[in-house]
């Protein structure tokens, strides 16, 4: 047990101290997990649009299929960007294996197919009235669009902010793309990975209340916007 | 990776809570009638005991201690189960008191390991060597220098010219990273100041050997692998071996058992006879000719007959544990 009381206080230490390392991998991890949930709003909010008010041969099917991809398991993720970047695949003349870009495609891709989903959901959610109202007085097209998706932002903001929760929180993709180089593509995960098979519970102990402590102002800020 | 090795040891050990109910060999009753097979070894014990293992993962990725558990599950009536992580989880399993037996190769944190009590009975059981593996081009020219010159001019290259000389280092805490450490003071660095933090061309990885190479490979760096799993990935990657001479590349394989009076739990009985199968003449021709056929060269040498080579005491090679 003590080894356990001892890594707590370890941890409370390193980050009292605002401990160089826990900061750098801390910050690694919100730039990577932060850029790829941006970019992967950008495509996941007009895809997701243009699939719930377009009608299409197969629109179920692709729904369908969007959604068994929100099981997509992170190592394949990981494995399917290996295979293209390593320096023998298809993609290795980008040499962009073991950085930080990598790891931001990989995340954009993980997280993608939830935030399509939840969007698609938001969007149809918005009452029928409301979508008619906007079109009987006229609405362009891009208004139409403009307009319900402010009416369901609340629910688009909680797909992103669970796109991000998916992000930062994965290990499989970030360590087989990632690489784990310290320095540079050492993210929480990783690095918590690693400490443990170092027996270094104390940071491992720290960085998991980092991980942690990001969820909970991410979960607050949403849910305080939500309310308002 | 790590992950489900966790899950799976944590599988395992419920697993075997259920079906054993027992972890020393104390409740077990010697069985009364022995096979005839097994009566000329050890009387097997009518309940299949199981033996833990935490090892260094290059036993295990070469395939050395499947070869070796087999024979040793059927003449002792043992299931092994092997837990493969880098040395200094396997300390840390240790000091738990979560496994039966290490088998790692750092000297000196083994015999740290010792003096606090955590671990007794340590026997040496093989051999082999680290190598210096690089881009075959060599882009820093240290084929067949000492290992000490050779890391000394790839520093010097790679803060020159990032580019085009690289290192990439395990930096994971294991046995393997201890070496390069202790080379880097050989050579005259201190590890910390001179050399982690010191420039682009040093790369520390926190990974597996494997995973290493690979890494090395992709990034056509240099890095340091026992040969045993440089010569089982070898078909894999295209670095080759530049300097395997010196006595720093030496590397000693060792078995302790988790000491049962600081950790109740642990299966002594079986952990002992773990040990003592690795020293018997069989089980050490066995590793003198493990991946011969497979790879053109052993992967390990028999510690037997070789103590004095390897700087242990004869009785840390050859005497059985009591």
């Amino acid at each position: 047990m003590g080894f356990i009381i001892d890594g707590i206080l370890e941890a409370v230490h390193l980050i009292v101290t605002l401990d160089p390392d826990v900061i750098e991998i801390t910050a690694l991890s919100l730039v990577v997990s932060l850029t790829a949930t941006v970019a992967a709003t950008l495509i996941a909010v007009p895809f997701g649009a243009s699939v719930t008010f377009n009608e299409f041969p197969g629109k179920k099917v692709l729904i369908q299929l969007i959604q068994t991809l929100y099981s997509l398991p992170t190592v394949i993720v990981g494995l399917l960007l290996f295979l293209l970047l390593t320096r023998h695949g298809p993609l290795g003349f980008l040499g962009i294996l073991f950085t930080p870009q990598a790891m931001i495609l990989a995340q954009t891709i993980l997280v993608l197919p939830i935030m399509t989903g939840l969007t698609i959901t938001a969007l149809s959610g918005v009452d029928a009235t409301i979508r008619d109202t906007i079109l009987s007085l006229g609405a362009t097209r891009l208004q139409f669009l403009k307009h319900v998706v402010r009416e369901a932002r609340f629910a688009i903001l909680g797909a992103v902010a669970l796109g991000f929760g998916r992000a930062i929180s994965e290990v499989g993709a970030a360590i087989l793309i990632g690489g784990n180089i310290y320095g540079r593509t050492r993210v929480l995960t990783t690095a918590i990975t690693l400490n443990t098979s170092q027996w270094n519970i104390g940071t491992s102990i720290a960085l998991g209340i980092i991980l942690l402590g990001i969820a909970l102002i991410v979960n607050t800020v949403v849910t305080i916007y939500q309310q308002r | 990776m790590k992950k489900s090795i966790f899950v799976l040891f944590a599988a395992v050990m419920i697993v075997a809570a259920f079906a054993c109910g027992c972890t020393g060999t104390g409740d077990v009753t010697p069985t009364p009638t022995v096979t005839p097979t097994a009566a000329e070894t050890t009387a097997a014990p009518a309940e299949t005991q199981t033996l833990l293992i935490a090892t260094t993962t290059s036993l295990y990725d070469t395939g050395l201690l499947d070869a070796l558990k087999a024979d040793f599950e059927k003449k002792y009536n043992a299931k092994v189960d092997i837990l493969s992580a880098g040395t200094g989880k396997a300390l840390g399993y240790g000091e738990n008191g979560d496994v039966d037996v290490m088998m790692v190769h750092d000297r000196a944190r083994e015999d740290a390991f010792l003096e606090a009590g955590h671990g007794i009975d340590r026997r040496v059981f093989a051999y082999n060597f680290f190598v210096i593996v690089g881009p075959a081009s060599d882009p820093a020219g240290v084929k067949n220098m000492t290992p000490e010159q050779a890391f000394t001019t790839i520093r010097e290259k790679g803060l020159a010219d990032p580019a085009t000389v690289k290192f990439v280092s395990r930096g994971d805490d294991s046995g393997t990273h201890s070496k390069e450490k202790a080379i880097w003071k050989a050579a005259g660095f201190n590890y910390s100041t001179d050399i982690q933090k010191s420039g682009e061309w040093y790369i520390e990885a926190g990974t597996g050997m494997g995973a290493t190479l690979v890494m090395a490979d992709e990034k056509q760096a240099y890095t340091l692998s026992d040969i045993g799993t440089y010569l089982a990935s070898k078909d894999k990657i295209t670095l080759v071996p530049l300097v395997s001479e010196g006595d720093v590349l030496l590397n000693v394989y060792s078995a302790m058992q988790i000491n049962p009076e600081k950790h109740p739990g642990v299966n002594s009985t079986i952990a002992k006879d773990w040990i003592n199968y690795l020293i018997t003449p069989e089980t050490q021709k066995t590793i003198e000719t493990f991946g011969v056929d497979k790879y053109g060269e052993p992967l390990f040498y028999p510690a037997a007959g070789n103590w004095e080579k390897i700087g242990v005491n004869q009785s840390e090679v050859e005497d059985p544990v009591a």
